[in-house]
């Protein structure tokens, strides 16, 4: 048996793989066996490895990800790009995403350590779960096939299910892990029903081979724009787009709070990141089909997600709301993604979002961690009174929600401003009427934004409790960076802005 | 448009100076106060001297010129620059800005307010200090945006955290408000972009070409920025903010919002809005004229009708900035020229009213004019400067508020030649009534509050329960004259007053060639 599988390897030829292009994921892959193998023969005591040893492998990832970036583009394009025949490409849309997904996964695994390691149990467990979805994402943003995007999809979400489920002991970390798998998966077969029609109907996984084929026959088949809807739909659960939201509160509750941020940061972010690839390579013939159909959720995710997070007394909730309506936001430039000329501002206005929201996000979340070490509790009123006894935290927790509102000279105004630039740039009702709603929707959101920093600033300490917090220096690191970034980004955002170039990313596709 | 780049580092560095020293503040504990103090002043002192340095560098004679003029890549995803530069309009503005920030610190130094903390006091006044100024010098809308939008959370926990009784309701209307209008101007600004063919943001080439847009498309871009400055200025119907805010915020925060932060409001309509649609300006200056004319009779009958000195003083800034819309309005030299000094001598004396204001109310604990009396016996020479203040604040030649309001009113006799000359002589006999208003509730709060004889609650010791209903009452003896700081604090202003008052061409010069060159348009 072994000897006629032999002949039927005998005419393959390994591929001349790029090593240096695919050295992140090499680098993640090594380091989940790695970690799994230390986590067998520490001690219990001593499983703290795990988390400083997940932190290194990211950092260790980053790395190629820096001088590929540096190296440019001609050496990438070259090696990567041919030999994979277009369907996994290494690219500047590629690689801020990974720098994204593996900085948020280092900021996760520094939120993580104190949480995770204070009573609970599981550690290595955690960390090479947490190692495997930032590797999903990673293959995300490089990924240009149906089945590419698939794989990297499920490799992403299976382990965020149990992550989900962490608090075994708890019912509503049960809730929370059985909700998302279940919602999930459903989500996972519609898509895949979805790209399985869209095989049948163009013959080819391949996004920048469908993207012509999709109106071969002289024009759209209904057939196609199911398709397309099914597709959308499936991305739509992931990102929790209203009305495919219903999971996500309670997701966000019952799971450990860093894994929250996860979810909410890191995971959203991949699926966005596949759509907004599909939108660009895949449909850009469709655009009749997505755009209304997208339009509908912005305007609805951002509306219910921001009605709903008003009424919110839980800070983890309201957050869960609020990332609903920002998600909605980050849809918005994708609603005029297809009018000419409009690409590149909308691609660029959806990588923008991402990765400021991400910084954002992620350091909002630190700060709910630190605090509930002391209060115990995760009520909004709980931050009442933080200025007075723990300055820095309400500092730095007032400059999160500020660049969430949208307040300049943070972050969240330029992300904001370029969603809304990407829509007026395409002047067409559709893309004015997104504006009007996403401007609306700005001003509500900020009156719970603020909620959250009258609570910090001037209201008295619920139970008169003004012990200092401490703060374990692992979230003070993980503090120090999403602060820095959410500064940075506000005061120059150039630093991303010229990431994204429309022509990198369907460049690729042309080859 | 000619600019002259020499020095063009000056100009970050006086407005970037104060950020500085909040770094510095940052790393000191809470608990050394009088370091936090030191620095804050020192830091202030600094970015004074750098104005100082700027004033003398300036080329007088070629005011109209932008100076110091820079302009670097900054956001080249949405061509926008930062373009930075000072003319004659800008000017006196920018310094301003900074002296005000020195002497409130200086006041501060023994007056933070409850519940103390200067450290995070003063640096949200650095901050404040950065956006202020960064609002003077910039030359490129998305730059001006967002140095608008820097000051708004600083003065939001000013008010929300040091203030009064009904600060949060007062924070946060101030909030909502503002951010309402800084919404619909970014949405003017994007499309005036959109308008002029997407390439910069940059205001000398959006005066160039900001003419060309269709008068009616200009109409309603307008309108986006008419409403955003008008919140910040405040304008009548968009005033309602700001009594609350004054009375509820902190002496420095009345004195800063009243000096600078509603200069942003005007300054925006002298720098963006009417240079680059002056044919929508034409179109909106009858309605400017009549909003600014109404709020000077409104502002003036609200005034009379206050019984918290704070308040009226507050309402009396809604008529005083009347006057300075109703110079905007008539589009002509003489109508701007006198705006712009309007805002100057506003800021000196309004803000002098509420460091009074403040003054009386740390001694009294109540600013309730039914219960203050006989100021001129028991703080003579705080009664005395009040008694200035309120005189300045009138109108009275001789002192700088005259030369705001005067010509501000004579200006309307004869408005650009494209506005409506009956109109606007209309308005001008209504300013004209208001100044008398003005006269009215002034001399009526300095009657009740300093003649007569002191309030007898005031004058023992034995009442502490009768100052216990205004609030804290463990200082109710501290009734004492104007001590060392505020005379330090406050000397300048009222040698400002002065000096404005009786050599007003000091300011004029420098203002007219560029609001000369900005009116030319309109007088085709």
């Amino acid at each position: 048996m072994i000897a006629s599988l032999l002949a039927a390897a005998g005419d393959f030829v390994a591929p001349v793989a790029d090593y240096h292009a695919l050295a992140p994921e090499i680098v993640l892959a090594a380091g989940i066996c790695l970690v799994l193998l230390v986590d067998l023969f520490v001690e219990e005591r001593q499983r703290w490895i795990t988390s400083t040893l997940a932190g290194f492998v990211l950092l260790g990832a980053f790395i190629p990800v820096v001088t590929l970036a540096v190296i440019g583009g001609d050496v990438r394009n070259g090696l990567g790009g041919d030999v994979l025949d277009g369907r996994y490409v290494i690219d500047e849309y590629a690689l801020i995403l990974k720098a994204l997904f593996l900085i948020a996964g280092y900021v996760v695994v520094l939120m993580s350590s104190d949480e995770i390691e204070s009573g609970r149990y599981h550690q290595g467990e955690y960390y090479v779960l947490l190692l495997t979805s930032v590797l999903g994402m990673v293959m995300m943003a490089s990924s240009r096939d149906l089945i590419s995007i698939f794989v990297a999809l499920e490799f992403l979400s299976i382990p965020a299910y149990m992550l989900a489920a962490w608090n075994k002991r708890n019912s509503k970390g049960n809730e929370a892990g059985m909700k998302y798998y279940l919602l999930g998966v459903f989500a996972s077969a519609i898509m895949l029903y979805g790209m399985s029609l869209l095989y049948g109907v163009t013959g080819t996984t391949l996004l920048s081979e469908i993207g012509p084929a999709i109106t071969a026959n002289g024009q759209f088949s209904g057939i196609e724009a199911l398709a397309v809807v099914f597709i959308v739909v499936g991305f739509a659960f992931k990102v929790s787009a209203v009305p495919f939201h219903q999971w996500a509160p309670d997701v966000y509750e019952g799971a450990p709070t860093p894994i929250t941020a996860f979810l909410s940061v890191a995971s959203k972010a991949a699926g966005f990141v596949a759509l907004t690839t599909l939108v660009f390579l895949a449909f850009p013939l469709a655009s009749d089909v997505y755009q209304p159909f997208i339009w509908v959720l912005s305007a609805a995710s951002m509306t219910v997600g921001n009605l709903l997070a008003l009424r919110q007394t839980n800070i983890v909730r309201m957050l869960a709301y609020s990332s609903i309506s920002q998600g909605g936001f980050i849809l918005m430039p994708l609603t005029v993604a297809g009018e000419a000329g409009v690409g590149e501002s909308a691609l660029k206005a959806v990588v923008v979002y991402l990765v400021v929201y991400a910084a954002t996000n992620l350091g909002a979340f630190a700060v709910v961690i630190a605090v509930a070490k002391k209060t115990r509790s995760g009520d909004i009123s709980s931050f009442g009174g933080l200025f007075s006894y723990a300055p820095a935290l309400g500092v730095l927790m007032t400059v999160f929600l500020a660049s969430l509102a949208g307040i300049p000279p943070l972050g969240g105004w330029f992300a904001k401003f370029g969603a809304f630039k990407a829509v007026l740039d395409a002047g067409t009702n559709w893309g004015y009427s997104i504006a009007i709603i996403a401007a609306l929707n700005t001003v509500i959101a900020a009156a719970y934004y603020i909620t959250v920093m009258r609570e910090i600033w001037m209201k008295p300490v619920p139970d008169g409790d003004v012990t200092p917090i401490r703060t374990p220096s692992s979230i003070q690191a993980a503090l120090v960076i999403t602060c820095g970034a959410t500064i940075v980004l506000g005061v120059l955002p150039d630093l991303v802005g010229r990431f994204g170039d429309l022509s990198d990313l369907t460049g690729a596709l042309g080859r | 448009m000619d600019v002259i780049s020499d020095q063009n580092w000056l100009l970050s560095l006086g407005t970037f100076l104060p950020l500085a020293g909040v770094l510095v503040m940052l790393l000191i504990p809470k608990r050394e106060e009088l370091l936090h103090k030191q620095v804050a002043l020192v830091t202030a002192l600094g970015t004074l001297g750098v104005g100082i340095y700027t004033l003398t560098q300036f080329d007088y004679d070629k005011a109209e010129q932008l100076q110091f003029y820079a302009n670097t890549e900054w956001i080249s995803v949405i061509k926008s620059g930062y373009t930075i530069g000072l003319d004659g309009i800008s000017l006196p503005l920018y310094f301003l800005s900074m002296v005000i920030t020195v002497l409130v610190m200086i006041y501060s130094w023994d007056h933070i307010p409850s519940p103390g903390n200067p450290k995070a006091f003063l640096i949200l006044m650095l901050v404040l200090q950065t956006g202020m100024a960064g609002t003077f010098i910039a030359q490129d809308l998305i730059l001006f945006f967002v140095f608008f939008e820097v000051v708004l959370l600083p003065m939001y926990f000013m008010i929300g955290v040091w203030g009064g009784e009904q600060r949060q309701y007062a924070s946060l209307k101030f909030f909502l408000y503002t951010m309402f209008g800084s919404a619909l101007m970014l949405v003017a600004f994007l499309a005036l972009f959109y308008q002029t063919d997407s390439v910069s943001f940059s205001i000398p080439y959006l005066i160039e070409q900001g003419i060309n847009i269709d008068e009616d498309v200009a109409v309603w871009i307008f309108a986006g920025m008419f409403i955003g400055f008008a919140v910040k200025v405040p304008m009548f119907p968009f005033h309602t903010w700001l009594p609350d805010a004054h009375t509820q915020a902190p002496t420095q925060g009345s004195v800063i919002l009243a000096a600078i932060l509603l200069k942003l409001g005007t300054y925006g309509f002298v720098r963006i809005a009417i240079p680059i649609l002056p044919q929508a300006a034409v179109k909106w200056a009858p309605v400017i004229g009549v909003l600014a004319v109404i709020g000077i009779i409104y502002g003036a009958l609200g005034c009379l009708a206050q019984k918290d000195m704070k308040r009226l003083i507050a309402f009396s800034s809604v008529a005083h900035m009347g006057f300075v819309m109703l110079g905007i309005s008539t589009l002509t030299a003489t109508g701007i020229n006198a705006a712009m000094f309007g805002m100057v001598a506003h800021g000196l004396i309004t803000g002098m009213l509420f460091f009074c204001a403040g003054s009386i109310k740390e001694r009294y604990h109540t600013l309730e004019i039914s219960r203050l009396s006989g100021l001129l016996i028991q703080m003579p020479k705080l009664g005395w400067i009040l008694g200035f203040c309120a005189m300045a604040s009138l109108g009275l030649p001789g002192l700088a508020g005259f030369w705001g309001e005067f010509p501000a009113i004579l200006s309307a006799y004869n408005p650009a030649p494209a506005l409506s000359e009956p109109l606007f002589r209309v308005l001008m006999v209504i300013a004209a009534l208001g100044t008398v208003l003005a006269a009215a509730y002034l001399l009526w709060l300095y009657q009740r509050t300093a003649f007569g004889e002191p309030n007898p609650e005031f004058t023992g010791h034995g009442h502490a329960h009768a100052v216990g209903a205004a609030g804290n009452d463990e200082h109710h003896d501290d009734i004492h004259d104007v001590n060392v700081f505020e005379w330090i604090a406050w000397t300048p202003l009222l040698i400002a007053i002065v000096v404005f008052g009786v050599y007003p061409q000091l300011m004029f010069k420098v203002m007219d060639p560029a609001v000369t060159q900005l009116v030319e348009v309109f007088n085709k």
